[in-house]
């Protein structure tokens, strides 16, 4: 009688070619470039300034300090004030929630509405929001600070969160249409049969399948506001200031020798909230991207 | 009780026209079954009956209601789709008690029906399930279930069973009919399968290229097909078809097969009188034929070009000028016959069927 290992014989694992050595180099280089200078940046650091006066920028620090990160969070000056970069950073996240919650829901529902419902011209609608997103921020500019003075918003931390929320509306729109257009046309028809309601299916049936898609989006939107500089300069007037623009007045408006440590730690203070939300939600981001609605 | 009735009927997508002056009445308590290939506009139909396509022209009734503009959740109809269309994020339960989303009732009567419907189609163990967690025919059964909690009089099935295997199907074919027994409910079927249709249907509408070709009974559908396209389509092996053509009218009638046999039409029930010299078609069912090649309308001695075996049957190809000509018979029969044999088989008067050749109608 044979056992089931009588056969087993194993097959060579393949071995590195030279093409595999060819991508390897070439990743090896995209990572050092990205990669130097984030080294650079994170050891100054935690570099004292007697040190960082001797110049050699790649050395390790000889005493690890904290003291910049301290004073780059609540005294750095930016301009006149001297409260560090914290202030820039809840004048951001008073920015970020309202614009998510108005271009999130907003987009997902006239998403909905434009691909599983018979909406009147929405093919030209969909061709006029396809243009819209592709209008450079710069061309609308100056009407829409005009717009927002108007209506009463412009220089408050409303007035930044609208106008971030809107111009993300029609390419996350668009996104969402895409999406839920790959929902099987029987379960929409299903729902139409069982209820008919567009508000009751949209909560019961659609929302509850969108996980994917909310977290891509979420991420895009997050990243894209937290990093958004223009929009925050010209919107947000003297007081409202976004994390970004503290950042950079920060870092220019030293006067006599500038505190690279400072600098530095107030860089990496204003990039750390995006990295953690890759951090904590990209595998939901890759899974996001590659499945559709229905798990199959 | 409610009737349902398409009263001249017209559908276009864009230019195409997929119905035109469609008429179909649906009695009450009837299993109304549409057979058709595909893309001949069946679920268009039913579609339309549910409310989920507009109507280009014409009335749809439910009783006296004019329902053609009506909400498809007004129109007291329950939908089985062919690919279950259950909603994945909610659970068994879930999906049965969204069925009962446009009706207004309190919770203890939406736990009842639920209840009830998992009950009778025994799928009460699996109420807490997802259905990316239920097996085929599992999925067709809760399908089914948010249908019957709605507890309406008509019930819509569009091609249900195509998705499952063949033992499945038999199983569900006996399961939905059991229910339209005990339910005493409308049910408008839609399938391409003819087996399906032949076993479950009170009546059978056979449509092709968006025109009803017949309206009737499986039986009538069966044994007096209406037309050329009817009698092609149900039966399998399918009814064999010869050319002949009509050599005297009268009670006297007879054809003549192209190889110059001989066809006694006098038992032959005419519903149009035939012309001396029309060209015809004649229809010979397989199972009609008889093996012992006595007697009857018809008889042909022809050597035999293969056989075949279909479990219970065996079916003997005989040939045919450029045709073959299929004759069922015995298995034990069918093994003793030998390819290039000559078999001798006769038709019996009464079973044969005749068309015009030109119209394609029954004569
Ligand atoms: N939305 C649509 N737009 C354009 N043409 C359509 C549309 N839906 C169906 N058709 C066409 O209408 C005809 C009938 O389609 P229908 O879906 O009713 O066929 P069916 O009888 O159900 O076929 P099957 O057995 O394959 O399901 C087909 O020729 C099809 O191409
Ligand atoms: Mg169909």
């Amino acid at each position: 009688m044979s056992t089931m290992t009588d056969n087993f014989v194993p097959r060579r694992k393949k071995r590195i070619t030279g093409r595999s050595i060819a991508i390897l180099a070439f990743l090896a280089m995209c990572a050092a470039f990205f990669c130097i200078p984030l080294y650079v940046v994170i050891v100054t650091s935690f570099k004292t300034m007697d040190q960082i006066r001797l110049g050699e920028i790649f050395s390790l620090p000889v005493t690890w300090t904290l003291e910049p990160w301290r004073e780059a969070w609540s005294e750095a000056c930016s301009g006149i004030k001297c409260e560090g970069v914290s202030a820039g950073f809840f004048a951001s996240l008073k920015i970020l929630f309202p614009s998510l919650i108005l271009s999130l829901s907003v987009s997902s529902v006239t998403g909905y509405a434009l691909a599983l419902w018979n909406v009147r011209w929405a093919g030209t609608f969909m061709f006029i929001l396809f243009m819209c997103a592709f209008v450079p921020f710069q061309i609308i500019m100056i009407p829409m600070i005009i717009l927002t003075g108007k209506i009463g918003v412009y220089g408050t931390i409303w007035g930044v969160a609208v106008v971030h929320a809107v111009l993300a509306l029609p390419i996350l729109t668009l996104i969402f249409r895409n999406f839920y257009k790959d929902i099987p046309g029987e379960i929409m028809q299903a729902a139409i049969m069982d209820s008919g309601s567009f508000w009751r299916i949209y909560r019961e049936i659609i929302l509850p399948m969108s996980a994917n898609i909310f977290i891509v989006v979420l991420i895009l939107q997050i990243t894209s506001i937290w990093n958004d500089f223009l929009i925050g300069i010209t919107f947000g007037g003297l007081n409202n200031k976004p994390m970004t623009v503290i950042l950079a007045n920060t870092v220019i408006s030293a006067t006599g020798e500038s505190s690279y440590n400072v600098d530095m730690a107030a860089a990496l203070l204003t990039a750390i909230p995006p990295l953690l939300i890759y951090f904590v939600l990209g595998k939901f981001f890759v899974q996001g991207i590659t499945a559709g609605a229905i798990k199959g | 009780m409610p009737t349902i009735a398409f009263e001249h009927i017209y559908k276009d997508y864009g230019s195409l026209r997929v119905l035109a002056d469609l008429n179909l009445s649906v009695d009450d308590g009837e299993f109304l079954v549409l057979l058709g290939p595909s893309g001949c506009g069946k679920t268009t139909l039913l579609n339309m009956l549910a409310g989920l396509q507009d109507v280009t022209a014409g009335t749809i009734r439910i009783g006296e209601e004019d329902i053609t503009e009506l909400d498809p959740k007004d129109r007291g109809l329950a939908m089985v789709f062919q690919s279950y269309a259950l909603y994945p994020t909610k659970s068994v339960r879930g999906n049965l008690k969204f069925g009962l989303a446009a009706q207004k009732l309190d919770r203890a009567e939406i736990d009842r029906r639920v209840q009830w419907a998992a009950e009778l189609l025994q799928i009460t163990p699996l109420m807490d399930r997802k259905p990316a967690h239920l097996s085929g025919g599992q999925r067709q059964r809760v399908a089914i279930g948010r249908a019957l909690v709605k507890n309406v009089d008509v019930f819509l099935f569009d091609e249900p069973l195509s998705n499952l295997d063949a033992k499945l199907r038999t199983e569900m074919r006996l399961e939905i009919k059991t229910l339209h027994e005990q339910t005493k409910s409308t049910i408008v079927y839609v399938t391409h399968d003819q087996i399906e249709a032949m076993t479950m249907a009170t009546r059978i509408a056979v449509m092709d290229g968006g025109v009803i070709q017949q309206f009737g009974t499986p039986d009538e559908v069966y044994e007096t097909p209406a037309n050329l396209f009817v009698a092609g389509f149900i039966g399998a092996p399918a009814m064999n078809i010869l050319d002949a053509t009509i050599t005297s009218s009268g009670p006297q009638a007879s054809a003549t097969l192209s190889d110059g046999t001989k066809i006694d039409l006098s038992h032959y029930e005419f519903t149009a009188n035939p012309n001396e010299g029309q060209a015809v078609k004649v229809g010979l069912r397989p199972e009609h034929f008889d093996t012992s090649g006595k007697g009857g309308v018809v008889s042909l001695t022809l050597p035999v070009a293969s056989r075949e075996r279909t479990g219970s049957d065996a079916t003997i190809f005989l040939k045919f000028g450029d045709d073959l000509i299929a004759v069922r018979a015995e298995p034990a029969e069918a093994r003793d016959v030998m390819v290039g044999d000559n078999f001798a088989v006769s038709f019996p008067a009464g079973k044969l069927n005749l068309f015009d050749a030109q119209t394609g109608q029954r004569m």
